[in-house]
């Protein structure tokens, strides 16, 4: 027995939806929306993908298309996929459209990493908690609007030092 | 008051906790504690204060009531507010609540700042989180900013102006001048975020897209010189120059070069020297080459390319990082239509993916592997996909028996293999296959009318191994019930006849009747297996006990047949043989195959064995008549595809009064996927129901009904006239209300008439 339901795209798709950085336990890290979601549907993603990415080892590939039933009433989220990468006990995870280039995201993920390694000299992610707020900061400065923005590391870098030189 | 903790206290602080309740209360603590500093107006504080709070919110609990402290944040001075203000803004603000309106001024006056790092502030949190009545406000702003010659503003201004194109599509045409030298810019990130903004225009404008085709040559120029240039350290990732901006390009090219031949032709050269200069050792490399690839798929190129491209990503297959293997499959999928040859090259690489490890490379291999099935192939293909089916994961059991059923019914190259591959299915996934497998299996049984005696063999067989797969056993015992006598008289001629009795198959059946392990559907199945053997077994007497004792089981279903199989031993037994004989071929069409085994019916049951297959059409018939309300089902093939059946319903209403509240409802069983309904009101043209000239013969009638005429002369003459005496002002009356009367039919034909609820 089956349902007929009608849902009209408002819009076409956003690149980046959102960028999670978590940890095993599933504590939020990071967690900047390029979308709006109510919180309580932040809450059901940030637990989805958290179930989602968690169970996979090194012998899955480092994409996951995840379909989402319960929560989001906008038809273009039914099929979305997150790009994740582990790095010690972090997962950092990407979710954009189903189209876009897989192996792209992956490489902007690691430049990212790369950046905060330098950054915060060796990055842990003890690192991250205490100085989310710089954490965001550099997400700004290479992200925006759901999309890359700067890929150059060493000029993100130079932008954060004179960021950092104003406070 | 003493100064609130810092924000590296508090986090310290937090983490000592033990316990979940532990944490709670310290944050509830030092909530209380923010909240009153709040309440103080304390300027000196507010942002650490913030701070915290945006540290509490990260863990998961509320702190809106900080919304407002985070807007006086933003309108601070300090740099070290504005940023923190900011920050907050974007986690805690959203546009469905008006409070992120107030901060339109001050990013107003942000984005006018003197120092670009706060322009670049506002022009971030614009870009996030604007909505669109702060884009339409500040558009002007953000369009001004993309002209500047300051690279850093520039890169975010161009992503800004896209967050606003999204929100805002009628605001494009103001961006477009602005565009005019984005890509003569030097600076890579300039460059990139551009080429992002004009991808963003093409996609959402095909005018835009015109007007930018022009851009093609520019960007190949750009796409070449990045290649050919040495090394530039800045935005070099593992030896390949700002891969980022290259994948960009790429697609921004697609978008140009699709279904146009002069830009996909000036494109050829770039995309053949990107797709073999690039280095693919590394994950960057390969990037490149996929969004190559996908573009080369997309443009209209020449076929030699495509055939490069196919064979880029047969190499991928072949390629140890399995994301690399996941996304040839895919992009092997959505091509295998279009470039079928090609990709056919490649197969045995692909059925070695089925191998694979990770569960979604085993799917999209399997999705190819029955895209790339054919006549040719289908031995070898079956062996391998049988082989999958028979050990990969149950998530994948059923989209993979239905794959190989739709594969062999298409190419089986003998009846007999089709029969074995369906069997071998049932027997290692036959608790896995679909619901309408069973019908069309049966369907396809009966029409192999050589093979019947070597399938009921081969099917008993598999039953008396294992009676738990409900699809196998429904399958067999149809068959059994079927050709029982094929079976007993051992008349199979493709393997070594089996010896077995009459009592021995009613065993089986009987067993299935009794055994926990039979659904309810599956009894229903050996119920009437077992009755039908009594026109081709003599063992009668066995069969009316077995009947006569489930004429009182629990089960309804199988009470009413068994009560109605009693009657037809006992009232019908003259038309017990004919309505019990072998089933003819069949013709493919789900919803005959359908009511035939699934309709509870008995007289709906004799009524299609009788007439549905035998004859062409379907009699008509009143399924309804009383109180003047009669409703009668008409069956007839669609034409011109006899595929469809259409179920036409006539209602008629022969009382005087309307018939109001008329509801239809169709409710539709899980398993006719194929049942389309619509409405087709019947209202041929120059019907005499709306035409308003009908309304004056009434009044005519009416007329001379009072005059009550006694013979054919005095009607004639009275009705000249009483025509002649109908005023003028009661035809205008009618020409007036006849558009009223038109619009209450529309409205009761769709607010009174059809409801469909299909639940």
């Amino acid at each position: 027995i089956t349902f007929l339901t009608l849902h009209f795209l408002s819009s076409p798709a956003i690149q980046i939806r959102f960028i999670l950085i978590q940890n095993r336990a599933g504590k939020t890290r990071l967690a900047k929306w390029y979308m709006q979601f109510d919180d309580d549907e932040k809450q059901k993603l940030i637990e989805e993908v958290h179930a989602v990415v968690t169970v996979r080892d090194a012998k899955h590939t480092n994409f996951v298309e995840v379909r989402l039933y319960a929560c989001l009433s906008c038809l273009q989220f039914r099929n979305f996929k997150i790009i994740y990468r582990r790095y010690a006990g972090l997962y950092f995870c990407i979710c954009v459209d189903v189209t876009d280039n897989n192996l792209a995201y992956l490489e902007g993920i690691h430049n990212f990493v790369e950046v905060l390694n330098e950054y915060f000299h060796n990055v842990c992610e003890l690192d991250l908690v205490f100085n989310f707020y710089k954490v965001y900061t550099v997400v700004d400065e290479m992200f925006l609007a759901g999309e890359i923005r700067e890929t150059s590391q060493t000029k993100v870098l130079k932008q954060l030092l004179m960021l950092q030189s104003l406070e | 008051m003493p100064a609130p903790i810092r924000l590296r206290e508090l986090i310290r602080t937090i983490r000592t906790a033990r316990t979940q309740a532990e944490e709670r209360e310290m944050i509830q603590k030092e909530c209380a504690a923010i909240r009153s500093s709040f309440r103080e107006e304390d300027n000196t504080y507010r942002c650490r204060n913030v701070a915290k709070l945006l540290y509490m919110h990260m863990l998961g609990y509320p702190a809106h009531f900080g919304q407002l402290e985070c807007l006086k944040l933003i309108a601070s001075q300090k740099f070290t507010d504005k940023r923190i203000g900011y920050l907050g803004a974007m986690l805690l603000l959203d546009e469905r609540q008006d409070v992120h309106l107030l901060m339109t001024n001050c990013i107003k006056n942000d984005l006018n700042h003197s120092t670009q790092y706060v322009q670049g502030l506002a022009l971030c949190t614009l870009g996030c989180m604007g909505s669109s009545e702060m884009c339409r406000d500040l558009a002007g702003e953000v369009e001004k900013l993309l002209k500047t010659s300051n690279s850093y503003l520039r890169k975010k201004a161009a992503l800004c102006a896209v967050h606003v194109i999204r929100k805002v599509p009628e605001l494009m045409e103001m961006f477009l001048p602005a565009t005019k030298n984005l890509l003569s810019e030097k600076n890579h990130g300039v460059l990139h975020t551009s080429v992002v903004l004009l991808t963003e225009m093409c996609e959402r404008s095909p005018d835009m897209l015109l007007h930018f085709r022009k851009l093609v040559p520019q960007l190949v120029r750009i796409l070449k010189n990045l290649i050919m240039s040495g090394y530039s350290p800045e935005h070099d990732v593992s030896g390949i120059s700002d891969p980022f901006l290259q994948v960009r390009i790429l697609r921004l090219l697609r978008i140009l070069g699709r279904s146009d031949d002069d830009s996909s032709e000036a494109m050829n050269d770039i995309l053949a020297q990107v797709a073999t200069n690039t280095e693919t050792s590394k994950n960057v490399g390969n990037a490149i080459l996929y969004e190559t690839v996908l573009t080369i798929m997309d443009i209209k190129s020449e076929s030699g390319l495509r055939v490069l491209a196919i064979n880029i990503l047969g190499r991928f297959l072949l390629n140890n990082d399995k994301n690399i293997r996941y996304v040839a499959l895919t992009s092997l999928l959505k091509t295998v239509q279009t470039d079928h040859n090609a990709v056919q090259r490649h197969r045995s690489t692909i059925v070695d993916c089925l191998k694979d490890l990770d569960v979604s490379i085993k799917r999209r291999a399997m999705e190819l592997s029955f895209a790339l099935v054919n006549g040719n192939n289908i031995r070898g293909m079956m062996k391998e996909l049988l082989y999958f089916l028979d050990s990969c994961d149950p998530e994948f059991k059923a989209d993979c028996a239905s794959g190989v059923f739709l594969a062999a019914e298409k190419y089986a190259p003998s009846k007999r293999w089709h029969i074995d591959t369906i069997m071998r299915v049932l027997t290692t996934a036959g608790s896995y296959v679909r619901d309408d497998s069973v019908p069309n299996l049966i369907q396809l049984i009966t029409n192999s009318v050589e093979m019947h005696a070597y399938t009921v063999q081969r099917l008993y067989k598999a039953l008396l191994d294992d009676i738990s797969q409900q699809p196998l056993v429904q399958v067999s015992s149809w068959c059994i019930g079927e050709y029982g006598d094929l079976l007993v008289s051992g008349q199979c001629e493709e393997e070594e006849p089996i010896q077995v009795t009459e009592d021995e198959v009613l065993d089986v059946l009987e067993g299935l009747l009794v055994s926990n392990l039979s659904t309810p559907v599956t009894r229903g199945y050996s119920l009437t297996a077992i009755m039908k053997l009594s026109t081709r077994f003599s063992s009668i007497n066995r069969i009316k006990k077995v009947v006569s004792i489930y004429g009182s089981s629990i089960d309804v279903e199988l009470q009413q047949r068994a009560v109605e199989y009693n009657a037809l031993f006992k009232k019908y037994d003259h038309m017990r043989p004919a309505l019990l004989e072998r089933m003819p071929i069949m013709e493919k069409t789900a919803s005959n195959v359908h009511t035939m085994f699934f309709g509870g019916y008995v007289w709906y049951y004799f009524f299609t064995l009788n007439c549905a297959f035998l004859s062409l059409a379907i009699p008509p018939m009143t399924a309804y008549s009383k109180n003047g309300l009669k409703i009668e089902f008409t069956f007839e093939r669609a034409n011109p595809n006899p595929n469809i059946a259409v179920i036409t319903i006539h209602a008629t209403n022969t009382t005087e009064a309307d018939m109001t509240e008329f509801v239809f409802q169709a409710a539709v069983p899980k398993v006719s996927h194929d049942l389309s309904v619509t409405f087709v009101l019947e209202w041929p043209s120059q019907s005499p129901d709306l035409n308003p000239i009908e309304n004056l013969w009434r009044e005519l009638k009416v007329r001379v009904a009072q005059q009550q005429p006694q013979n054919i002369t005095a009607l004639e003459e009275i009705c000249m006239e009483e025509w002649a005496k109908i005023p003028a002002t009661v035809c205008e009356n009618f020409v007036k209300t006849y558009r009223k009367c038109l619009t209450s039919v529309i409205d009761n034909i769709y607010r009174n008439f059809w409801t469909i609820k299909r639940t």
